[in-house]
């Protein structure tokens, strides 16, 4: 059986830290750095801040909500199936 | 010494006894009795307890669940609709382990409105997460009240004290009280809000932990039975009275062929009637959750026959209490016998009429 504690307790910092969310993701952005114009807004707008400076997508807590995707001006980051 | 007592004046004297920090309060017949009681005992300065005045038993159950969380012994009591309204509550407390402990006076649940006793308020709570243990007399409301502290927070699974609405939690009658401070000690719990060692409570579970959460809750509280049988022999030992094993007790029942299964302040009227005809047995249910399967395998062992009186209907299948007890015991002849809603009484003649009929099958009305 997983460990689980009692009734769920959080009894110590860095939980969230720990809890990889990005596995709820069911499609995941990739993004064309040819094609990418740097304009910082896929940044700007991800809900998560999983998008750093350099651009990088941490899949680690990236829902796969698709709001980066859709505010890129050059169309460069696509929406791909999660393979599982 | 004696005194004489409403069962719903004892449960306040438990509550008094095993002082209890925390009383959240609204009131609602038949249960009012039990706060009122208690709010009289804070008040004359007998019991030193914070009483919150909740404006619904959705805050009532809230407010004890709070109290609870915060590491105080806490209690509460409601009745029917009231339960009703703090079912939300009820799985957030269990789900939570608080070990509060509610009493709740059995009354019918509306529609037609119904002030007066059967079981279908905390039969439809029965998969809630608490613990229910179900009273005979005043006297059985006392020790069951003081046990259920130490039970709840041994197990940190919540006990609700079922005692019927009017029958037994307005009708006076003689029991002991007990000095039972030693019994239950101070609470300590073990999980609580603290600010020095900060704790989340009741957390978002994915899907990916819930199953397991949920999982540790059932064996806990499949494993609590042993808890409560051995906190009944305990008090048991100190106080020299006790209910059967503290999960079921029996009547009458030895080389009997024909028993009854009931609970509540019935089981009485059964007694006299089993003393009287002589050709069945009584087995009352005192806990009926967490189920005593294992226990009422061993004490039919010998029986042939059984009819359960069910004091609560589940509209479209048979009712609770039979259900259980044909799981239980899938190769004997059972039979379901609905008696006693809203308020209707079980008398000599609807235990006869039972026994008269066991084997007949179906669902038989007893009115």
């Amino acid at each position: 059986m997983k460990k689980v504690k009692i009734a769920g307790i959080v009894d110590e910092p860095g939980s969230t830290v720990k809890n990889k969310t990005g596995g709820w993701r069911t499609k995941k952005p990739v993004r064309d750095v040819k094609k990418c114009i740097k304009c910082m807004k896929c940044w700007l707008f991800c809900p998560d801040i999983c998008i750093d400076e350099n651009i990088i997508t941490d899949y680690d807590y990236c829902k796969g909500c698709g709001i980066c995707a859709e505010v890129c001006p050059v169309k460069c980051i696509k929406m791909e199936d999660e393979e599982k | 010494m004696k005194i004489i007592l409403e069962a719903s004046q004892a449960v306040a004297e438990a509550v008094k006894a095993c002082n209890v920090e925390v009383v959240s309060i609204y009131p609602i017949t038949p249960q009012t009795h039990i706060v009122e009681t208690v709010a009289d005992f804070i008040d004359n300065g007998e019991m030193n307890a914070e009483v919150i005045y909740a404006e619904s038993e959705h805050s009532m159950f809230s407010a004890a669940a709070g109290a609870s969380a915060a590491g105080a012994r806490s209690f509460t009591a409601s009745s029917s609709q009231g339960l009703a309204l703090g079912f939300e509550i009820l799985g957030m407390i269990s789900g939570m382990r608080l070990p509060v402990v509610a009493a709740v006076a059995n009354r019918a649940l509306s529609s037609p409105i119904n002030i007066w006793n059967d079981h279908s308020d905390t039969m439809s709570i029965k998969d809630a997460g608490w613990i229910q243990l179900y009273v005979e007399s005043a006297q059985e409301a006392f020790d069951t009240t003081v046990q259920a502290f130490k039970i709840a927070e041994e197990t940190l699974i919540p006990v609700m004290v079922c005692l019927d609405g009017f029958t037994l939690s307005h009708v006076t009658e003689p029991l002991e009280l007990e000095n039972v401070s030693s019994f239950v000690g101070k609470y300590k719990g073990k999980y609580i809000l603290d600010p020095k060692k900060p704790l989340l409570m009741g957390p978002v579970a994915t899907p990916a932990s819930y199953m397991e959460i949920k999982e540790v809750q059932q064996k806990d509280m499949l494993d609590s039975k042993k808890v409560v049988k051995k906190i009944h022999e305990e008090y048991k030992k100190k106080y020299k009275r006790g209910y059967g094993d503290g999960l079921i007790e029996i009547y009458n029942l030895k080389g009997k062929k024909k028993a009854l299964i009931l609970m509540g302040s019935a089981v009485g009227t059964a007694r006299v009637v089993s003393d009287e005809e002589k050709d069945f047995g009584v087995i009352k249910l005192k806990c009926f959750r967490p189920f005593p399967e294992e226990e009422l395998k061993k004490i039919c062992k010998d029986i042939e026959e059984i009819a359960v009186i069910d004091r609560s209907l589940s509209f479209g299948q048979d009712s609770a209490v039979y259900t259980e007890v044909k799981k239980c015991l899938p190769d004997k002849k059972i039979s379901s016998f609905i008696g006693g809603l809203g308020g209707r009484d079980i008398t000599k003649k609807t235990i006869k009429d039972a026994v008269k009929q066991i084997g007949k099958g179906g669902q038989i009305w007893l009115k």
